[in-house]
């Protein structure tokens, strides 16, 4: 079982492994620029009418333009996601290494790489749990108005 | 080489361009059936067998209908919106193991590249909203972008627990470590909790669907689509469905495997493998269904506490007592 996983885990991709994803980039696009054109070209030919010109507004006449300002909570959440997301990558590599082992023998044995990140990723956890801490203390997440 | 290319560039049609769409138009008949059921309605069941065919209708239907491009939208933006939803779907399912050996791009980043390009996603939603001119629209295009950006915190979080028992990202690896040992559910079975609730906020279904509330804002970010846009809005939304049931699948539930069963060498065993990942996806679309009938909508600041609030610290003390029993009970 460790065999297998270490094995993967290290194998490099090569560029040529990320091949597909490119060729499927391209097959994606085409397929929905095909089904949008499709509908284009052969879809019905309306008549023109302001109706179909005015925004939807269960039949009411929309008054004032759409773009209007809308809740600041909702820009907070996008910068704290940003925060926090940035932090959240760093746990990848840190997991993967963990559970993988130490391929490269550093330590003295497993069990000791493992205490040893631990540990180092508490600290890292700990701020971070401080930092959540703060934004819920400060009302950041709170929706309805206080 | 130019047939290694064209080899793999088939696979890729075949998967993405025939398999997903074709899954796509079973579950939207599924899910108006299972609807329908669950109603106590019959549902479509008058074109083809048991009304199997209906999908292949209503695409017909929404080619054929007026491509409407209302006056008051931004058109670039509302013309390009659709397909940036609709590609990034499309993407995501590349690293998935299927069956045995078959995936359209084994890499070995495979669920790092899945969160990267599923939240590309989001994107498409909210410049749809923005760029209908519509408050309904807007509304619902920047409720999803925030819902959708909390809830990946989430998401990302609940599946480190298995790169810590695991020790790989590479999702074929996943599925070895869970064919030899057990399936993940059950040592990570809060991790599984928190990644299933996470992926219906992503995929915006009920009892998370706010962005497109019908009876609060019509119909969200889509409420000024019509005709193939629409339609390729909606067709994004299941095959993200079927992605993220795939991906559970892979995760907790031993992907294309069974366990005390040794898949036969060869051919048939990829069949095999293939027909066990698709039973145990279909399980998981059926779920979206049974959820969607069974539990109300959350309101939206409920949305964000349970996710924020709950979900969050839940993943960080799931990271820390995971790596705790790894490295002081059961170094493995």
């Amino acid at each position: 079982m460790r065999a297998i996983a270490a094995a993967t885990v290290w194998a490099d991709n090569t560029p040529g492994d990320y091949l597909p994803l490119f060729l499927l980039l391209g097959l994606a696009v085409l397929l929905g620029a095909t089904q949008l054109i499709a509908s284009h070209v052969l879809g019905k030919r309306g008549v023109p009418s302001p109706a179909k010109d005015s925004a939807y507004e269960c039949g009411i006449e929309a008054e004032t333009s759409a773009h209007t300002r809308f809740s600041v909570k909702f820009y907070l959440v996008a910068v704290l996601f940003i925060l926090f997301d940035v932090e959240v990558v760093f746990f990848f590599p840190w997991a993967v290494f963990f559970g993988s082992g130490d391929p490269a023998g550093i330590f003295e044995n497993r069990q000791a790489l493992m205490q040893f990140a631990f540990a180092e990723m508490m600290v890292f956890l700990g701020i971070l749990f401080l930092g959540w801490y703060w934004v819920v203390k400060k009302r950041a997440l709170d929706w309805e108005e206080a | 080489m130019i047939w290694d290319v064209l080899g793999k560039l088939l696979h890729a049609f075949l998967v993405v361009g025939l398999v997903l769409p074709l899954m796509a138009a079973l579950m939207v008949w599924a899910e108006r059936r299972v609807s329908a059921f669950m109603q106590d309605r019959l549902g479509p069941n008058r074109v083809g067998p048991a009304g199997l065919l209906q999908p292949i209708a209503d695409v017909l239907k929404f080619i054929f209908k007026e491509d409407v491009i209302p006056g008051h939208v931004n058109r670039v933006m509302y013309v390009l919106a659709p397909l940036m939803v609709f590609v990034p779907a499309l993407i995501v399912f590349s690293v998935v193991p299927y069956a045995r050996g078959m995936a359209i791009a084994p890499l070995n980043i495979g669920i790092l590249l899945v969160f990267a390009v599923s939240s590309l996603g989001v994107y498409g939603i909210t410049i749809g909203g923005w760029a209908s001119n519509s408050k309904y629209s807007l509304y619902g295009g920047v409720r999803a972008s925030a819902q959708m950006i909390s809830y990946e915190l989430a998401l990302s979080l609940s599946v480190i627990p298995i790169f810590l028992v695991t020790g790989s990202m590479n999702l074929e690896s996943v599925v070895a470590w869970q064919a030899q040992n057990v399936w993940l559910l059950l040592p990570l079975f809060p991790a599984f909790i928190i990644f299933l609730v996470s992926s219906y906020a992503e995929t915006n279904r009920l009892p998370f669907d706010c962005p497109e509330a019908e009876t609060e804002l019509v119909a969200g970010y889509h409420t000024e689509y019509s005709s193939m846009k629409f339609a390729i809005f909606f067709m994004a939304e299941y095959i993200n469905m079927i992605t993220f049931s795939a991906l559970v699948v892979t995760l907790f539930f031993g992907g294309y495997t069974l366990p005390f069963l040794e898949l036969p060498a060869g051919l048939w065993g990829t069949v095999l493998s293939g027909c066990i990942f698709a039973a145990k996806v279909s399980f998981f679309l059926f779920l979206f269904l049974w959820v969607r009938w069974t539990l109300p909508r959350f309101r939206y600041d409920q949305l964000m506490d349970l996710g924020w609030k709950v979900m969050l610290p839940a993943c960080l003390v799931l990271i820390v007592c995971t790596a705790g029993v790894r490295a002081f009970i059961w170094p493995g």
